[in-house]
């Protein structure tokens, strides 16, 4: 499967290595090029060193053929950018982004985008975690 | 009452914006980021400034998003940019809303989510200069966004494909279209009998994007690039 991985840092990264390991073709862009050192030694995809938001650069790491995208910089904004592009411009079938911010979250989601947001995740999993300690079913 | 206009992002656009409308009677609150310029501006502008990121639904509800009139995000980033007015639009049903676009090749990201109108600084510097000193061949004139097309002015030079053809041996395709021939400051009416000349320059209709093919068919060189 043909991936791109936008945003190379703690997840971008981990993403990327494990997709090439496990046999798939696989493209990240990051805006530092120093973020390539995250990918292990026996990485055999594509490194692009660009910004995410600029379509040239998404063109340069094969967006135009890809099935797979995941969006995933430090910037929220960047990441919505991204991630609307590769779908209403370049209709990739699977597009996944993070954003931190709850309410920016829930409102792109309910747009239509998937989104991963890492601070409702930790705060439903630390909530759990406390239901779980005291023996309940749900905490309220 | 007066219209109220949320201007998010206070470098020097936001805050000489700002500082207009105000004099203009407007209601105005400011939205910036950095400390900093806040400091300049809450000395300025007092309650009518809002330190915080004008990105977050939060704070541009303090602002008053759900109430404004007009919101007009000019920060230094066009991703905020374009979240700020897709917030605005779909989320608060603000009517008007202007967005600033910095670099140019993100233009095209406005305008495919559908973000508009939009300004940019460069933009308009460049088609001023470019208008006035054309180092191209091919200039564009006039978009019309919504239907998609646009008006080029094409300069001939002695070694342009078409010069020395009448219009009748002139391949145009559907959706190229030849208005107007300007030839030594007199207009000229496109008929079949007219023969192409070096220095004219010929004002076209064409969809948007197929600048390359208009280049090809008329301006370009017989050896080489257009």
């Amino acid at each position: 499967m043909k991936m791109l991985i936008v945003g190379c840092g703690r997840v971008g990264s981990t993403l990327a290595n494990l997709y090439d390991k496990s046999g798939h073709e696989v493209s990240v862009v990051d805006e530092d090029e120093g973020a390539a050192m995250r990918l292990e030694p026996e990485f055999r995809g594509s490194f692009f060193n660009g910004v995410g938001l600029d379509v040239r650069v998404l063109r340069d790491a094969g967006i135009e053929d890809t099935e797979v995208c995941l969006v995933a910089t430090d910037g929220d904004n960047t990441n919505l950018v991204v991630a609307q592009i590769a779908r209403e411009q370049f209709h990739i079938p699977c597009v996944v982004v993070r954003v931190f911010d709850p309410n920016r979250a829930k409102f792109f989601e309910a747009r239509g985008l998937k989104v991963i947001c890492p601070v409702a995740l930790t705060a439903d999993l630390m909530h759990q975690a406390v239901s779980d300690f005291r023996g309940e079913e749900d905490v309220e | 009452m007066n219209p109220f206009i949320l201007v998010i992002g206070g470098g020097k656009v936001g805050a000489n914006l700002s500082r207009e409308l105000l004099a203009n009677d407007f209601e105005v609150v400011v939205i910036e980021q950095s400390m900093r310029k806040y400091a300049a501006l809450e000395k300025e502008f007092e309650h009518a400034a809002i330190m915080g990121d004008g990105t977050e639904v939060t704070v541009l509800e303090m602002a008053g998003i759900a109430r404004a009139d007009y919101v007009i995000a000019v920060t230094g980033d066009d991703e905020d940019n374009i979240v700020i007015c897709q917030l605005a639009t779909e989320k608060y049903e603000v009517k008007n809303i202007i967005a600033r676009v910095n670099n140019p090749i993100n233009q095209q990201t406005f305008d495919l989510l559908g973000v508009k109108p939009t300004v940019s600084s460069v933009r308009t510097i460049l088609s001023m200069v470019e208008h006035r000193l054309p180092h191209q061949r091919l200039l564009s004139l006039l978009n019309f966004e919504e239907e998609n097309i646009q008006v080029v002015e094409c300069i001939l030079s002695d070694d342009s494909v078409s010069v020395g053809k009448t219009l009748r041996d002139l391949p145009l395709p559907q959706g190229i279209l030849l208005v107007l021939i300007l030839r030594e400051h007199e207009s000229v009416i496109p008929n079949g009998d007219v023969e192409l000349r070096p220095d004219d320059h010929l004002i076209i209709i064409t969809d948007k994007g197929r600048e390359d093919e208009v280049c090809d068919l008329i301006v370009r060189d017989r050896e080489g690039e257009c």
